[in-house]
């Protein structure tokens, strides 16, 4: 996935100046960056729910000259939250993932999805009962239905996803991380956005850190995620460390005035 | 949570809302037959059709009197009410689809009062059309203006009240009642301008009614109602989607914006043509979707289809109520559907307190 020269003019000002992103199949890749520095516009972009100038290319072939269900063939779209204007079940929210003409195992696929994301036995229960992060996590079963093998035909597919993480506790944190690891590492695609840098740093294969519109530094965990980049992007110091065994970064933040005892 | 995972079994799958879906569809089918008999046979002329009906039955010769009732006045009454009460519920469920919201109905939005605004200009107007346009739309000028009607006005609606693919409801409701107020002022002066003989034509668009049923107007009204019901198993995925907004609707495949013309247009199509042959008919289209989501779900493959069914039924009974409750007079139907339908609207706005920005 590849997108060249992105500029996204919200009102007058401009969000994103000239941003060129790749993300390869078979690799997570996590887009990360303050408040406000342009990282779900970015996915936005890409995904073609803002106008924008520039060009996106899936497995090659330029988004633009596809029709939707060309694109929802190949690629799979999580949003922040949604809210859902009916009294849908669960399981109804899930098989909206379906497409038409589908082999009796493919109908089974909802089911497995909700297995996937934990929320086995939650088919019948009404989708605006849940909490937020069992919403999230039925939105993300929806579009593991839409594209449940990660690769077809020797194409990969590709998992965009804004914010899977932001309302899970930490045990479904990892349920999902580790999805988007198992799904990129059977050959799909996975651009995911992202808050939490030590989960960032734990599952993507490359970081992109966004700062004001532009992209800041790039690369593998370990190269984007240093004192220097993170304390000019977010503008206060994170120390951050590696783990013994393999050398993965991780900030241990510091409060700035000690707790008064 | 417990690590340990069972795959659901084939057989215990859970309550699935599709089969309900499809058993009340044959209880509905088994619902208008009945009303429909029922309409047919009861009625304000103080004959009863029961001793006629049998008789049609058995193949025996009918009294002209009863042949007369049965054959011009109740048969066309009756198809006039399932192509009307079909065409007010699919428009209604179709909207509330189209706009997210289960309180979008073209009698509330002033969808049917634009459509009502074109039917009165052109039976006022129609006389100064050249009589070749007169000619060529014939019985079809008032449903084919009303159809316009309807359209612009739902047009003008969705782009008063969609910004970035969401709709807001506020804007919506109150862009309804701007455009429904504009509607009747501008009415209100052809009403005016009417002649006698106009003004008998419109006095019924005031609450709609039935009782004008001639076999031209059915044929008039048919071919569009059939085609605008005809599109609604192709949007019913469409409007599934667009439950989750407009963004994750195109994410799944649909092309949004087809859905939403194809919407648009066999809305406009069907409330222009039941307005242009039955007057505003309130609420149908916001009670029955509403009663059959609350049994068999939202999914709108069941829903439209559903809807018409039910939507005839229930126009079929308020009709015989309106009919026989101060007969020999008669009631106008549209008093009868708001009677029973504000209060369902209400309701439906106690229940939704506080969720979707109301």
């Amino acid at each position: 996935m590849q997108a060249f020269d992105i500029e996204v003019n919200l009102g007058k000002s401009r969000v994103l100046n000239g941003v060129n992103f790749t993300a390869k199949p078979g690799e997570v890749t996590a887009i990360v960056g303050p408040n406000g520095s342009g990282k779900t516009t970015l996915l936005r972009a890409m995904t073609g729910e803002i106008p924008y100038s520039g060009r996106v290319l899936l497995n090659n072939t330029n988004v633009a000259s596809l029709k939707p269900w060309q694109l929802a063939a190949i690629r799979g779209v999580q949003p922040q939250s949604t809210t859902i204007a009916f009294p849908f079940t669960v399981l109804e929210i899930v098989r909206l993932g379906l497409t038409a003409g589908l082999s009796a195992a493919e109908k089974e696929l909802p089911l497995r999805a909700l297995e996937k994301v934990g929320l086995t036995g939650f088919g019948t229960r009404m989708y605006q009962d849940l909490s937020g992060g069992e919403q999230q996590r039925v939105q993300l079963a929806r579009v593991l239905t839409q594209i449940w093998r990660p690769v077809v035909d020797g194409t990969p597919r590709w998992l965009i996803l804004d914010e899977p993480v932001a309302s899970l506790d930490i045990g479904h944190q990892f349920t999902v991380m580790d999805l988007t690891r198992d799904f990129s590492a059977r050959g799909g695609g996975v651009v995911a956005v992202m808050h939490d840098l030590n989960l960032t740093a734990m599952f993507a294969d490359k970081v992109v850190l966004m700062d004001a519109g532009h992209i800041a530094a790039q690369g593998s965990p370990q190269a984007v995620l240093t004192d220097a980049n993170l304390a000019q992007t977010y503008g206060c110091p994170l120390p951050v460390s590696t783990t013994p065994h393999d050398g993965t970064p991780f900030l241990l933040p510091q409060a700035r005035h000690a707790r008064v005892t | 949570m417990s690590l340990t995972i069972e795959m659901p079994k084939r057989g215990s799958l859970p309550v699935d809302r599709r089969v309900q879906a499809r058993q009340l569809t044959l209880v509905l089918v088994a619902l208008l037959a009945a009303t429909s008999v029922l309409s047919l046979a009861w009625g304000a002329s103080g004959t009863s059709l029961w001793g006629a009906l049998v008789d049609l039955v058995a193949g025996r010769e009918l009294s002209r009197l009863d042949s007369i009732v049965l054959f011009d006045i109740r048969l066309p009454r009756l198809c006039l009410g399932i192509l009307v009460g079909a065409s007010l519920a699919v428009s209604g469920a179709v909207m509330q689809g189209l706009f997210r919201n289960p309180l979008a109905d073209p009698g509330i939005v002033g969808v049917s009062a634009g459509a009502g605004l074109a039917a009165i200009s052109a039976i006022v107007l129609g006389a100064f059309l050249p009589p070749a346009i007169r000619d060529l739309t014939g019985n079809y000028l008032v449903p084919v203006s009303a159809f316009f009607g309807g359209w612009g006005s739902t047009l003008i609606l969705y782009r008063v009240s969609t910004r970035r693919g969401q709709t807001s409801v506020a804007t919506m409701l109150l862009a309804g009642i701007a455009l429904g107020a504009l509607a009747g002022a501008l009415s209100g002066i052809l009403v005016y301008m009417a002649d006698d003989n106009q003004l008998r034509d419109l006095t019924f668009w005031g609450m709609g009614s039935l009782a004008g049923a001639t076999w031209t107007k059915v044929l008039a009204a048919t071919p569009i109602v059939l085609a605008a019901l005809a599109v609604a198993p192709f949007i019913a995925r469409g409007l599934n989607g667009l439950a989750l907004g407009e963004a994750a609707a195109g994410h799944i495949g649909i092309s949004v914006q087809r859905v939403k013309n194809i919407s648009i247009l066999s809305v406009a199509a069907a409330t222009g043509a039941a307005v242009a042959v039955a007057g505003g008919i309130g609420f149908i289209g916001i009670v029955v979707p509403h009663l059959l989501r609350l049994a068999t779900g939202p999914d709108h493959h069941s829903l439209l289809p559903n809807a018409a069914l039910l939507g005839a039924s229930l126009l079929l009974a308020a009709d015989m109520i309106a009919r026989t409750v101060i007969a020999p007079a008669e009631l106008p139907i549209g008093i009868v559907t708001a009677v029973l339908g504000a209060p369902v609207f209400l309701w439906i706005l106690l229940k939704r307190h506080g969720a979707m920005g109301l």
